[in-house]
């Protein structure tokens, strides 16, 4: 089987989509990811041992929003959905946001969220 | 054969085998969501320790559990698996770029796939260690899949995470193989990016379960 990357046998859009799928960042993108990624890392974990950090109100939405830093993090560059075609970032976040809202869902069903005050 | 068909290019003018691995994906989002939905929904009530994050006293023997989540040990096991991302990314750029002139040390560093597999593997398996000292200790400290609550939805949605890692382990090993026996190159690009794809969503699944199970309490 011939898996070389022929041109003259590729359409034009197969060619672009070829494009799409191996475009990407190089190395010196991917080590500022990874120290990214670290120092969040890092952040967490830091703030998980700050008792009175812990006690406040910004506990949790700190650690939700570090954690989706590295979530997105990780699916745009290291999963290339940043660089690839818009149908891959379909296929990811369409059932990613049908499955957090029915968490949400759940949560609220399971007595976990409250709807105004109180909550 | 001629190029066309042996990309299995579809009418989006894109390969079906990236299609059917995002789609994949999709569905794993949902698998494991519902895990996490599951762990979150039984979260706080259990009758019965050890507990996550707050030591109990057994009322029957007095015998006092503290709190049983090991944060350092998963924390390094964190680190181990986002380094293992790190050497996938490498693994990839290796193969698309083998071929090119590699011009100084680290070009040929960065150039060689198999280490970068090797590292990957290496990773995956010391993360996987970290997780079977972590279940080892728990079932040594009294908490099984049977004792409460929080050990069915626990070994149950880690459970899950370390078998989807065993498996990446096996398809990174198996690409490695082939990297030895025959050389992998650019036209190995799809093959070794759904592998990448299929690995850097273990690791954004990880990212969620090491906020929401171990950090927030």
């Amino acid at each position: 089987m011939d898996h070389t990357h022929g041109q003259s046998a590729l359409t034009p859009t197969e060619e672009q989509a070829a494009e799409h799928e191996h475009q990407g960042p190089g190395w010196s993108v991917y080590w500022r990811v990874a120290v990214i990624l670290t120092l969040i890392t890092i952040g967490e974990v830091w703030v998980y041992y700050l008792p009175a950090f812990v006690a406040s109100r910004l506990f949790l939405p700190t650690l939700l929003t570090m954690s989706a830093v590295k979530f997105a993090i990780v699916a745009l560059f290291y999963m290339h959905l940043r660089y690839d075609h818009k149908l891959f970032r379909t296929l990811f976040t369409g059932p990613l946001i049908i499955a957090i809202v029915t968490l949400f869902a759940l949560m609220f069903l399971f007595g976990h969220l409250h709807l105004g005050h109180g909550g | 054969m001629s190029a066309t068909v042996s990309h299995h290019y579809t009418t989006t003018g894109l390969d079906n085998r990236k299609i059917a691995i995002w789609a994949f994906i999709g569905s794993e989002c949902m698998l494991f969501v519902s895990l996490i939905s599951t762990y979150l929904i039984y979260k706080d009530r259990s009758r019965v320790g050890p507990y996550p994050h707050t030591p109990w006293t057994d009322p029957s023997t007095g015998h006092v559990y503290h709190a049983i989540l090991n944060i350092p040990v998963t924390s390094a096991s964190t680190f181990i698996l986002l380094m293992s991302s790190l050497a996938m990314v490498l693994a990839l750029s290796a193969v698309e770029n083998k071929g090119k002139p590699q011009r100084n040390l680290g070009e040929k560093i960065l150039g060689n796939s198999k280490l970068w597999l090797l590292m990957t593997a290496l990773l995956g398996l010391g993360f996987l260690g970290c997780q079977a000292f972590e279940f080892t200790s728990f079932v040594n400290e009294g908490l099984t899949i049977k004792t409460n609550l929080f050990g069915s939805t626990f070994f149950t949605l880690t459970g899950f995470h370390g078998a989807h890692v065993t498996a990446g382990v096996i398809w990174i090993l198996s690409m490695l193989f082939i990297d030895m026996k025959r050389g992998l190159g650019p036209a190995d690009t799809v093959s070794v990016d759904i592998m990448a794809l299929y690995w850097h969503f273990v690791d954004v699944v990880w990212i969620a379960i090491f906020t929401l199970v171990y950090l927030i309490r």
